[in-house]
């Protein structure tokens, strides 16, 4: 392994070149800031959307329309979202949408010849954004996974990581950092999922950053069980059957009783509701990456039954992430933002899932705003970051946090890491003594991560994820304890009832010690009891 | 996962190993090699990426199959996925330009009700 080191000092770093990220670094970029964006994989093919599409929230510019899916959203929510949050999401996406168009993306056009911007297929999507970051004069970096954040008294300054392919440290010294790693999602193998493993939630934590909203990470996604694509909504074309051949369900537009379902024994799908030509060669042309892998397999999803799974979707899907305190995006450390889902979603989809829609739009909106704030903060400071005194902060399941000499195995240690986290009967199925046990057995993992970690690229970037998904598990689950009342991706076997004093938002900071405190919304007064005192 | 660099269209262009989200990529003897297919996420993109379609990732997520280059080749799924995005050597249109999800809701409200 090479031990030179790559050095560089800009204004703004990202980290993580999903969406969220390269629409950080264009906008950073596009305000006249030097801008390094380095991601784990390569910009174009990593993350959660890249290898298949991603809906976006768009609603017309109609005010009544907006102010219905406002409303409707708080109610689903919990009460947790911000209005206002969500109406800069839907004015600003408009925007963004436009620019794609403009850059080159094909959207379809209905019989008046509008475009219709609702849909963006992965590798074409990525692809754009690739090209026009390049343009805004943005240094990419693949292959290049940030391990730990530079700071010092004044806040975050940069970050050091490694190249997978050569080896070669890099070192980035940067007055802002933009954190757009994606969720965790515990290498639980939907698409594109395995990049997100929660390195960017840690780094940030060991600066002193917060984390909002952990307890809601109650989110599976139904897959064809051998293959990797979890596209849920196709299922609003499915019959489910159980082992015998008999139907289960027929058409379900929400897919929420899959989990129950399999409780009780495997569960088949089949797409047989598309019963004319015309409708399955609809579906086929709207998602070809859910039909691809069936069709692999031998399988005519129309007309045959396939076997289902579900795949954990951990934070990305779920809707926690780092605490945003500012409309910048900026977070509680200064010069760290947060974009896309390494941010809390709270303030646009509250206590629900932002899939299949919110996340998305936030991921473009997010994106551009923490690049313009981060742009915005690192040229009004007095000096460039090679100037500070920085410090890598960098601790678990690194060198610098290791107090053993026993080696470190990363396998064995993310399998019992995924024990407690992937399975329905913990995770989903949440009761108190189900969710304490666990979380003693995640706390008692932590002496294996302070283990020397084998000095190969690969022993130091995985045990460096394992240090971060053992971290996000024991942040969900102790926000998951605290939070003792169901409220939408929360549900407590105990506490089966919404519980309007709980109407806030729970804050988890630290690693080592978990600190939990509460955050006030703006919109808790309006949850009216009489109505919703029983469960939302 | 990822179960076939095939040797004969290998031209060891490294787009592969430059592209793979999960580092599953070596180069060996100026060909692409399958160096970690443990930590493949079956996520299609280095199909989509390699210029000569030498590629094949298998849908099995979770274990490895064996395949057949031959007969991958005489069912012309190997190279289909790359060809299906629009970014092959006979793409007419791309993915996007097909794109029905705009219709989605509506069509299945229209034939499966809300």
């Amino acid at each position: 392994m090479s031990q030179q080191n790559k050095k560089l000092t800009v204004d703004v770093l990202v980290l993580g070149g999903g969406p969220a990220g390269a629409w950080a670094a264009w906008s950073a970029a596009s305000k006249g800031a030097k801008v390094v964006l380095a991601d784990k994989g390569y910009v174009g093919t990593s993350g959660a959307t890249a290898p298949g599409g991603t809906t976006l929230l768009v609603i017309p510019p109609i005010a009544e329309l907006r102010e219905q899916a406002v409303q409707s959203r708080l109610k689903a929510g919990g009460y947790l979202s911000e209005n206002a949050w969500i109406h800069r999401v839907l004015d600003q996406v408009e925007v963004n949408l436009e620019q794609v168009e403009h850059w080159g993306y094909p959207f379809p056009k209905d019989e008046d010849g509008q475009s219709l911007r609702t849909h963006l297929h992965g590798p074409q999507y990525m692809q754009i954004m690739r090209k026009v970051v390049l343009k805004a004069g943005v240094k990419i970096w693949d292959q290049s996974p940030a391990l730990e954040l530079l700071h010092d008294e004044h806040g975050v300054g940069g970050a050091r990581g490694i190249n997978r392919l050569t080896g070669e440290k890099w070192e980035v010294k940067a007055n802002a950092v933009v954190m757009a790693t994606g969720g965790c999602a515990f290498l639980s193998k939907g698409l594109g999922c395995n990049v997100l493993t929660g390195e960017g939630l840690l780094m940030s934590a060991e600066v002193g950053a917060d984390m909002s909203g952990m307890e809601f990470s109650r989110q599976y996604a139904p897959s064809f069980a051998e293959g990797s694509v979890t596209r849920g909504r196709m299922l609003a074309w499915a019959t489910l059957y159980d082992a015998e051949g008999q139907p289960l369900l027929k058409g379900d537009r929400t897919f929420g009783g899959i989990p129950e379902l399999m409780l009780k024994g495997p569960v088949y799908a089949s797409m047989d509701l598309a019963d004319t030509e015309e409708k399955r060669e609809f579906l086929r042309r709207a998602h070809p990456i859910f039909f691809m892998p069936l069709e692999r397999s031998g399988i005519d999803p129309f007309k045959e039954k396939f076997p289902l799974t579900l795949r954990y979707e951990g934070t990305m899907r779920g809707t926690g992430g780092l605490r945003l305190i500012d409309h910048d995006c900026s977070t509680t450390v200064a010069g760290l933002y947060a974009a896309g889902d390494a941010a809390s979603r709270e303030k646009v989809t509250g206590a629900i899932s932002g899939g299949g829609a919110y996340n998305a739009s936030w991921a473009m909106c997010s994106g551009s705003w923490a690049g313009e704030g981060a742009a915005q903060y690192a040229q009004s400071q007095p000096k460039q970051a090679d100037g500070r005194n920085l410090v890598a902060a960098g601790h678990h399941g690194m060198p610098a946090g290791s107090a053993s000499s026993a080696p470190l195995e990363v396998k064995p240690l993310v399998s019992a890491i995924q024990r407690e986290i992937l399975p329905l009967h913990i995770n989903y199925f949440r009761s108190e003594p189900i969710i304490s046990a666990s979380l003693d057995r995640l706390n008692a993992l932590k002496a294996y991560i302070d283990r020397q970690a084998p000095a190969t690229v690969q022993g130091i970037v995985q045990s460096r994820e394992a240090a971060a998904m053992l971290t996000v598990g024991r942040w969900m689950y102790t926000a998951a304890l605290a939070r003792k009342e169901s409220r939408g991706l929360q549900k407590m076997v105990e506490y089966p009832e919404l519980d309007p004093r709980q109407t806030y938002r729970l804050i988890v900071s630290g690693v080592d010690h978990i600190g939990i405190s509460t955050e006030s919304v703006p919109h808790a007064h309006e949850l009216d009891v009489r109505k919703e005192g029983r469960a939302v | 996962m990822i179960e076939l660099v095939s040797s004969d269209r290998c031209i060891g262009c490294n787009v592969c190993v430059r592209v793979c989200p999960t580092n599953v990529f070596d180069m060996k003897d100026k060909i692409a090699v399958i160096a970690r297919k443990e930590d493949c996420q079956t996520c299609f993109m280095c199909e989509a990426y390699c210029p000569v379609d030498a590629l094949y990732v298998a849908p099995q997520a979770d274990w490895s199959v064996e395949v057949d280059e031959a007969e991958l080749i005489a069912s012309g799924i190997l190279g289909s996925w790359r060809e299906e995005i629009g970014w092959g050597q006979r793409s007419g249109d791309t993915m996007a330009e097909r794109d029905t999800t705009p219709f989605f809701e509506v069509f299945t409200e229209q034939y499966r009700g809300k």
